[in-house]
């Protein structure tokens, strides 16, 4: 009996998750984000490929990609775009009011939202596997020092996009104005990243200090696990605030019954 | 099959609903009448664990639809007023997509989904984009996916709003036939829809009951009750002086149109006085061109009900 609780449970998770998937595959903003995002990826891999070419470097080609300013600028960018629809849109339009009269949880439909701007995410980084296939396959020559390089620039990539994306969540299920979701994550977000640059500007504060910021340094983050150093502080960093921001979102998201 | 007890909801300051008290039985049809703005919808979406009631119960299927929230929703099927939908799906996929939230069995989603696009007429649109939909067809697949799930009950807020007339009638003799199985409750504008297709009618207005019985009950206790409408040429007699003779007549206003004296009295319920009328225009003479009966109608009950206020329906 509990086990077909649990199947139904799951099923219908899953129902809630392709919805969200196929939600994002359905709107033109999905095209948009993925033809932007590889554009500017992939004009920073060809420039940094080429200005290599021109000195030596003591770094590796994947090093160089994953920490320019062309690839912060564009993954700071693409999180507002990915979830400020997730609720704003269902309150807007008011399609909210059949999907909470039909028997799902709150917490299902939070944590279906946030695996489905996942999913898009992933889907979004996917092809720049290729850029390094490619470019092993033309120069002969390995693009990073080792594999390790790879999973951990990857697994960082993933660390950030679930918090950065579990902060668009937030600013989502306050609004159901979607542009107004866009600027609260986009201002949080570019707010939580510089934080890490305070360290470089502030150089008169103790070193305690600029230490204690340096442990939120997106940057110094994706410095470490791009040379393939899986240090496990961040990952508790990340996967601990990404918890406590869905954990917000589900209030927020809860508390909506007694704000109407 | 629904218990409400003195239910009352108020949103910053003002007062949606106050102190509702009914019950639906198991297989009942309950229209649910009332002007704009008089707390219907707000009910309705208490009822469907939409959102929390000030104070008061209210139970489905004796499920408490705030503490067991899960359980009375799963036993109802609820069409929301103006019906949200999601634009970017088709129709068949959106009714799968239901079935399943709904836990409608694996094997069984084909069979629904099926069933109700069938029951609902939505098979010549079940592959286009819901977003490209006509209000009709909107209106449709918001009940096919209340009827999805098989439920013991269903709430429909305004289900024929928006329809032409050959549409409605469609969608009233489909609610009747689903009230052979299921028990509903429906809020609509559209009078005569209710007295044609309810078992019983609440009339709500300024968040209060003001009445709750059938329909013939509710005709029976109007003031207006009937009256009869008189076209006739009466020379030089004074026909209403005449005509108030008759017993039963309570009240004769008269107007004139083209050469003609046209009667509306006022007359006791439950009275017949046409053969009494017709004796007295043969024994006088008087031309008669219409002689007919008005009966009273929901109509007249709603807005006596809701435009005046002296008058106690109790």
């Amino acid at each position: 009996m509990l086990d077909g609780d649990f199947a139904l449970k799951m099923r219908k998770f899953y129902a809630l998750l392709a919805r969200e998937v196929r939600g994002y595959f359905h709107s033109p903003i999905a095209y948009i984000v993925l033809v932007f995002f590889l554009l500017v990826s992939g004009v920073d891999f060809y420039f940094q490929v080429s200005f290599m070419n021109q000195r030596p470097a003591s770094y590796t080609v994947q090093e160089a990609f994953f920490n320019s300013v062309f690839f912060w600028f564009a993954f700071v960018l693409i999180f507002p775009l990915i979830t400020m629809r997730l609720f704003s849109e269902e309150f807007k339009l008011g399609t909210i009011e059949p999907l909470m009269t039909a028997p799902v949880r709150d917490l299902q439909v939070v944590l279906a939202k946030f695996l489905g701007a996942l999913v898009f995410y992933i889907v979004l980084w996917i092809p720049t596997l290729l850029y390094f296939a490619i470019f092993q396959k033309i120069t002969h020559e390995s693009a990073a020092n080792s594999i390790g390089a790879y999973w951990g620039s990857y697994l960082m990539l993933l660390l950030l996009g679930m918090f950065y994306l579990s902060v668009g969540c937030l600013a989502s299920v306050v609004t159901k104005n979607q542009i107004v979701a866009a600027i609260i994550s986009f201002c949080a977000i570019t707010l939580l990243f510089f934080l890490g640059l305070v360290q470089f500007i502030l150089l008169d504060v103790s070193s305690g200090m600029r230490d204690a910021l340096g442990y939120f340094s997106a940057i110094e983050h994706m410095g470490t696990y791009s040379r393939g150093i899986i240090d496990t502080r961040p990952i508790v960093l990340y996967l601990s605030m990404t918890v406590f921001m869905l954990a917000l979102t589900y209030q927020a998201f809860q508390s909506r019954k007694w704000r109407l | 099959m629904i218990k409400v007890k003195n239910l009352t909801k108020r949103y910053a300051g003002q007062t949606a609903i106050r102190d509702l008290n009914f019950e639906v039985g198991r297989g009942e049809i309950m229209g649910f009448l009332g002007p704009n703005g008089a707390g219907k919808t707000t009910t309705m979406r208490i009822l469907a664990g939409f959102m929390p009631a000030t104070s008061g119960r209210a139970s489905i299927a004796g499920f408490d639809v705030f503490e067991q929230s899960l359980q009375a929703r799963s036993r109802l099927g609820y069409m929301p007023e103006n019906v949200p939908l999601y634009n970017d799906m088709r129709v068949t996929e959106y009714l799968d997509y239901r079935a399943t939230l709904k836990g409608v069995p694996h094997r069984r989603v084909g069979e629904r989904v099926g069933d109700v696009k069938e029951l609902c007429g939505l098979g010549e649109v079940e592959r286009k984009l819901i977003g490209t939909l006509s209000k009709g067809y909107r209106q449709r697949v918001g009940l096919a996916d209340a009827l999805i799930s098989e439920p013991d009950l269903l709430i429909l807020d305004e289900p024929t709003i928006g329809l032409d007339p050959n549409q409605i009638r469609q969608v009233r003799e489909l609610i009747k036939n689903l009230g052979k199985q299921h028990t509903i409750l429906l809020s609509t504008h559209i009078l005569p829809e209710v007295e044609m297709t309810c078992s019983r009618v609440i009339i709500i207005h300024k968040g209060r009951i003001e009445a709750c019985d059938t329909p013939e009950n509710l005709l029976n206790q109007i003031r207006q009750a009937s009256g009869v409408v008189i076209e006739a040429k009466t020379g030089d007699d004074d026909g209403a002086e005449e005509l108030k003779k008759i017993s039963g007549v309570r009240e004769v206003m008269i107007d004139q149109a083209d050469g003609w004296q046209i009667f509306s009295l006022r007359v006791e319920s439950g009275l017949d006085v046409r053969e009494e009328i017709f004796r007295l225009a043969a024994a006088r003479k008087w031309t008669l061109r219409e002689l007919s009966q008005r009966r009273a109608t929901l109509e007249d009950v709603f807005v006596e009900i809701t435009h005046s206020n002296q008058i106690g329906l109790e």
